[in-house]
């Protein structure tokens, strides 16, 4: 009972000394920083899948620990890019507007750099005004401050609105889907001001820091995402860990049971739920500038879906699983639909992984769930030999604890 | 007198089903007393309008000195003003330690923010010992709920409901699934229990009842029947007709 937390949770040393080999392993091999084994591209690719690994932590925290199948975290994802997309984009294009009008012979005022800006931001979409949800794009720390704001806030009301009213299990999960589909229909339109269908771009150019080479960049990003993991992990580890951890299953298991000891459920779901908004809210706002473009079909349902069957395959209910599933499917998924997979060549028909690669992940996510619901992570409970008990046929005793007449076979 | 709980006059309607009926009922701040009845007498539902489950259409519940009234409270704020319930079947969660269901159930603040940086002193965790003892769980703490037998995940949950330190106890058929040298447990527990504290039991088994040594409130078809002794009430001619008779 006196131990220690990380003597309580071996796991979570484990998981730092793999991330730090992982991160010193890319850092030695990288163009930048090492060897120059592999290109900027993949180093850019490896940190994205870090960010998806903290996003799949926080489905994990969710829907695992919490019970609550979120639909709609890939929302919140999408929305911590957007708002650092708004500072790069705008800050990006001060620079350029500040350097043509510099050949000019009156200096620049203020309000025509200004519209510059608005004119090459929003060219694209026919207008020439900033929109009011741009006002504080001129500021990275106030733009800052909105990663977190606006996803939390809009979480908090949404789960506010929609625990308050005790909607549990499918319908909620609807519920997140639609919200998500919303936001992204509206994203679409040109007059929400975030630039319609076209989306935000440029995000890989940093500004003020044009003389630093994208080499150089990818690598600070990707230490920055690892570190983000580490420090999400260890947080949500340490969180799960104690009395908090045990009310959060035990609502999970049986709410209503949890509300009779005294506890104010939906008080407790709310706030996983807003925890876990920021936590992918972060992780998209560390995204988005290593892929570069954002635009609103990242916030299509289907995003939110792929995050739900990353953490199923890696093993939802434990942090690392949600980590293994995401680093390993989104990998694999980039691997097969980015045309190096080798076709399969079946003499009548010719299999085309681009094509073929959802099938395949639809199948497995369903293979999982019915044979390995631990997922891949079930896999270390293998290799350390704990087996959960199989506890069909008929019990042999008249208690619910009595052997199953599986168990007493072996 | 100085009352408890005050229920009075509470109906309710499931589908044109009248479930309670203008029931009145009141207990002492330290007092046992059994509630008989029937299936369909409105037992079950009488503790879901008491622990905040289910609304009445119409009636007050008023709980304590200060005379709340029960009805505008949530399930979690009527189990913190001091109402503990026990379940037919032993509801314990079976994912985790023994230990770890004891602490959960330990009196202490019950928001999110106090409950992420509560920490398990050495005073909480000589209490979770001794109810874990007192419930004859103390070899067990580390293992998972749900390995328990069945009658050690009903002591589970008496010792839970210990844990929270209700002034009020509703209790839902205890003995059911115990042995008889449990039973006797159980019952000279909730005599003892009974001494600081309000106890309801629900119960089917008179045997049990008897032994509890009582008041006893007959309901039957969602009202009050007949309240007094056990050997009162079973000579009362209409409750031998609706309840002992059959």
């Amino acid at each position: 009972m006196t131990r220690t937390f990380l003597s309580r949770n071996p796991s979570v040393l484990w998981f730092l000394l793999a991330l730090s080999l992982f991160t010193l392993g890319v850092t030695l091999m990288s163009e930048a920083t090492g060897a120059a084994l592999i290109s900027t591209s993949f180093v850019k690719t490896l940190g994205k899948t870090l960010c998806l690994c903290l996003v799949a932590l926080a489905m994990d925290l969710i829907w695992g620990y919490a019970g609550i199948l979120s639909l709609g975290h890939m929302a919140f994802f999408a929305l911590g890019g957007y708002m650092i997309g708004m500072w790069l984009m705008y800050a990006r294009t001060e620079e350029i507007v500040v350097a043509a009008m510099a050949n000019e012979a009156l200096p620049a005022t203020a309000l025509e750099i200004r519209n510059g800006i608005a004119g090459q931001i929003f060219g694209v979409v026919g207008a020439s005004e900033l929109p009011p949800v741009w006002l504080f794009a001129h500021s990275l720390p106030l733009q800052l401050m909105l990663v977190v704001a606006v996803p939390g806030v809009l979480a908090l009301v949404f789960g506010w609105l929609a625990f308050r009213s005790r909607v549990t299990g499918v319908y909620l999960s609807i519920l997140t889907q639609a919200m998500t589909l919303a936001l992204a229909l509206w994203l679409f339109q040109n007059d929400s001001g975030l630039r319609g269908n076209n989306g935000l771009s440029g995000l890989q150019n940093i500004p003020g820091l044009g003389h630093v080479p994208q080499a150089t960049l990818s690598m600070w990003f990707f230490w920055a995402s690892a570190l983000a993991l580490g420090v999400a992990y260890v947080a949500v580890a340490w969180m799960m860990s104690g009395k908090f951890g045990s009310v959060i299953r035990a609502i999970r298991d049986d709410e209503q049971r949890v509300r009779f000891l005294g506890y104010p459920v939906e008080g407790y779901k709310l706030f996983v739920f807003t925890l876990t908004a920021i936590i992918a809210a972060i992780a998209g706002a560390l995204y988005y500038p290593q892929a570069g473009i954002i635009n609103p079909a990242e916030l299509a349902p289907i995003a939110s879906i792929y995050l739900a069957v990353w953490v199923a395959i890696g093993g939802r209910g434990r942090l690392y699983g949600a980590v293994i599933g995401a680093a390993f499917v989104s990998l694999l998924s980039s691997w097969f639909t980015g045309g190096r997979a080798p076709s399969v060549n079946l003499g009548f028909y010719t299999i085309n992984w681009v094509d073929w690669w959802l099938v395949l992940l639809g199948l497995s996510f369903v293979l999982v769930t019915l044979f390995a619901p631990k997922g891949l992570a079930g896999l270390f409970d293998l290799a350390a030999h704990i087996r959960a008990p199989d506890r069909k046929g008929a019990p042999l005793g008249p208690d619910d604890g009595a052997l199953m007449e599986r168990e007493a076979r072996k | 007198m100085n009352s408890l709980l005050e229920v009075s006059g509470v109906s309710v309607t499931f589908d044109g089903f009248r479930a309670i009926n203008n029931l009145s009922f009141t207990i002492g701040p330290a007092e046992l007393r059994a509630i008989i009845g029937p299936n369909g007498a409105g037992k079950t539902t009488f503790m879901d309008i008491v622990t905040g489950k289910t609304r009445p259409d119409e009636g007050k519940v008023v709980w304590g000195e200060m005379a709340h009234s029960l009805l505008r409270m949530s399930e979690a704020q009527i189990a913190r003003a001091g109402v503990g319930r026990k379940f037919q079947r032993p509801t314990v969660f079976e994912d985790q330690s023994v230990s770890d269901n004891l602490v959960m159930a330990l009196r202490a603040p019950r928001s999110p923010f106090s409950v992420l940086w509560w920490r398990p002193k050495p005073a909480d965790m000589d209490r979770v010992q001794a109810l874990a003892a007192e419930v004859g769980l103390a070899a067990e703490l580390p293992r998972k709920a749900g390995e328990l037998s069945h009658g050690q995940k009903q002591w589970l949950e008496i010792g839970m409901l210990l844990a929270q330190e209700p002034r009020l106890l509703l209790v839902d058929e205890p003995a059911a699934g115990m042995t008889l040298a449990e039973r006797e447990h159980t019952t000279a527990l909730l005599v003892e229990l009974a001494k600081t504290r309000a106890v309801v039991v629900v119960e089917h088994d008179m045997e049990f009842v008897r032994r509890l040594n009582c008041k006893v409130t007959v309901l039957h078809e969602g009202a009050v029947l007949a309240e007094g002794t056990l050997d009162h009430v079973t000579k009362n001619p209409q409750v031998i007709e609706v309840y002992l008779g059959r």
